[in-house]
């Protein structure tokens, strides 16, 4: 590369010399031109010559080549040379602008681990990734890159997720925590048993992902292609046309002048600004995006996304986190604390969800000394003795059937009613909690042109009414079984014209069939769920769903960067063309056509890439 | 039988276009993908045609870009 500038500067010092010095000797001014063009174009004429050997014509050299030698001929000296020596400067500023953006997706897939630290007895060895096997035990010291998935057996230390996420807040790690390669122990030492291969381990599913994912071509990408299969030939047969046909035709045209209006054409005929700039763009789109924890599985996704204005949302685990907390607790003879205490020491032998997030709410030991007495009548509740009182704890079920007089105003959510020796003592609320993130992530998928959003749920109508409503959802389907969601999809679909994309956003773990059948499926908290990854289109590695907006942005910007590419140098083009027909345009017009539009075209196309403010 | 290859010294994104084109009319190739920015090439393909297959495209390489290297990744 060094080599080629050198060459391009030394060319350019001899060519402007040629043009400034007014020299009265023709010859002279000619041996310099043509001194300067073999410096600068000698290589591309070669390749050309060789080229035709092998039955490869009309590839950019050849035209080039043609373009240059034919304005010599005529007479235009330093358009010719000047024809080369752009070209030249476009194509090496193409191959550093190739470079940069391979590098820099490279180092952003910079997270492969180089090597375990696998104990063997009392020692450690270092080892390939690919040589370790499910069981091994494996050490991670401060500031090494975690190299395979596994589980702490022993140590604490805070993990840089960062790689993965985007997220710049470091995760703690435990005894019993799991831990995924690619992210970077930060302080402490652990010691971790692998529990999968390295060709299974995150770290290799991501790469692996995002190297991939630009070999789905987007609409545009396939656009491009077919747009430059047909125009060279077409922009090379009627630049012959004009070189033969008006000079024999009329009788007062030169063949100079339109030989000369047929070399600009053949200088504007690569399509070499769009062939590089579109998929370019799409790269960096598909990168940037990766960079903020997004990956993107193709470059049709991002193109999809882009026209999406439905959005779909299951509940639990994507708007909201999953897991039951205790909201409310209202008593009526006793205190709040004592009712908490009951409910969860009459609950504290059952793993059901809801009894869990008692025990988690009481959050102090539980004496089993206490209890004497349990029996969990399943889907009504619990009935126990406690202190030897008798506890009732359930639902409205358990109520009526133990003929107790109980609150029947409404309430949301999940509802424990307690009563002590059959007197009604109270009632505790029990709800999934809205993710903090997640008002931001309606307001920002309004603000980012989503028209409509719906939210999809199995759990009751109170529960999905409020939901919807703190967040400001349009449309709430709810009490659906799994089957239903692909139903009511299915619905929204019939309804909706065939260009309005739509798009389902799950966790990923019993939602595939409704994430495969939506235009887009986005799944949530991907990171360290295989599932997943697998199921969906757009994988968001963290649990936040304002990201979804992040992507949308992300795959508008794109689009739009495709877009202002392809009309730029089209109708650039295509008007030095016509220009360059009527003898309104020089040569020099058709060089900037060529290599300028490809300069502007990359220059463009490497703001994909950047996603610091979306 | 899918086959990845790495495309040393590709730098021509028109080329890459051509010579995905031109593997994709070879006999026995069901799909391929040349991606111009990770230089990689995929070709799916009749597992008793691949090496021929693999041979072809080589040339096909060879005739639009000659200063490609084909390797296996």
């Amino acid at each position: 590369m060094r080599k080629d500038i050198l060459r391009i500067i030394i060319g350019g010092i001899v060519y402007i010399s040629a043009l400034i010095i007014n020299l009265d000797n023709y010859f002279i001014q000619l041996a310099l031109f043509v001194i300067s063009y073999i410096i600068v174009g000698s290589d591309v004429v070669l390749r050309a010559f060789k080229n035709i050997l092998r039955g490869q014509v009309f590839d950019e050299n050849f035209l080039m080549a043609i373009a240059s030698i034919g304005a010599f001929f005529i007479g235009e000296f330093p358009e010719g040379v000047a024809v080369m020596f752009f070209y030249q400067i476009g194509e090496l500023f193409q191959s550093y602008a190739v470079n940069k953006s391979r590098k820099s997706i490279a180092s952003l897939m910079d997270i492969r681990p180089d090597f375990a630290n696998v104990k063997v007895g009392d020692k450690l060895v270092k080892t390939d990734p690919d040589e370790v096997s499910i069981g091994d035990t494996i050490v991670i010291k401060a500031g090494e890159r975690i190299p395979l998935d596994g589980k702490v057996i022993d140590g604490s230390s805070m993990i840089d997720t960062s790689a993965l996420t985007g997220e710049s807040v470091p995760r703690q790690v435990e005894i019993g925590s799991e831990i995924l390669s690619g992210c970077i122990n930060i302080n402490g030492l652990v010691t971790v048993e692998v529990t999968k291969e390295y060709g299974e381990s995150t770290v290799s599913k991501i790469l692996d992902l995002v190297e991939n994912a630009s070999n789905k071509k987007s609409n545009s990408e396939r656009f491009i292609t077919k747009f430059a299969r047909y125009y060279t030939p077409i922009v090379v047969i009627v630049a012959v046309f004009l070189a033969i046909v008006p000079p024999l035709v009329i009788r007062t045209e030169t063949f100079s002048e339109w030989i000369y209006r047929a070399l600009s054409f053949l200088v504007v005929s690569c399509p070499c600004a769009l062939v590089i700039s579109v998929p370019l763009s799409f790269f960096g789109g598909i990168g940037g995006a990766s960079r903020k924890g997004i990956l993107v599985k193709g470059s049709n996704y991002l193109e999809i996304l882009s026209k999406t204005e439905i959005i779909v949302f299951d509940k639990t685990g994507t708007l909201t986190k999953g897991v039951f907390n205790v909201q409310e607790i209202h008593s009526d003879v006793i205190s709040k604390e004592e009712l908490l205490e009951l409910a969860a020491y009459a609950e504290s032998y059952s793993n059901h969800p809801i009894s869990l997030s008692l025990k988690r709410a009481y959050d102090k030991k539980i004496n089993n000394q206490r209890i004497t007495d349990v029996e969990e009548i399943s889907g009504y509740g619990v009935v126990a003795v406690v202190d030897n009182k008798k506890i009732t704890a359930g639902n409205i079920k358990l109520m009526e059937t133990m003929n107790i007089t109980y609150f029947k105003g409404e309430i949301t959510g999940t509802v424990v009613h307690v009563a002590v020796d059959n007197v009604y003592a109270g009632y505790i609320v029990i709800a999934d909690e809205v993710k903090s993130d997640s008002e931001k992530a309606i307001i920002d998928l309004k603000l980012s042109g989503i028209k409509q959003t719906v939210m999809l749920t199995g759990d009751n109508k109170n529960v999905a009414n409020k939901v919807s409503k703190e967040l400001g959802i349009d449309t709430v389907y709810s009490e659906l079984l799994p089957g239903d969601k692909v139903e009511k999809l299915e619905e929204l679909f019939m309804q909706k014209s065939s260009k309005v994309k739509l798009a389902f956003v799950g966790d990923g773990i019993n939602d595939a069939p409704v994430l495969a059948r939506a235009d887009i499926g986005i799944a949530m908290g991907g990171l360290g769920s295989d599932a997943a990854i697998e199921a969906a289109d757009i994988v968001i590695m963290t649990d936040e769903p304002s990201k979804i907006a992040t992507a949308i942005k992300i795959s508008k910007k794109t689009l739009r960067i495709a877009y202002q590419n392809i009309v730029f140098a089209i109708s650039i083009k295509v008007l030095v063309l016509i220009l360059s027909a009527v003898g309104l345009a020089s040569m020099w017009a058709a060089v900037f056509a060529d290599v300028g539009v490809t300069v502007i075209a990359i220059i463009n196309s490497f703001r994909a890439l950047n996603v610091k403010n979306v | 039988m899918k086959k990845t290859f790495r495309l040393e010294g590709l730098g021509c994104a028109n080329c890459a276009a051509k010579m995905e084109r031109a593997i994709a009319g070879l006999d026995g190739v069901e799909n391929v993908t040349i991606n111009f920015m990770t230089t990689k090439m995929i070709i799916e393909g009749q597992n008793d045609k691949m090496q021929l297959i693999v041979a072809e495209a080589d040339k096909i390489i060879k005739k639009i870009e000659p200063d490609v290297v084909l390797k296996k990744s």
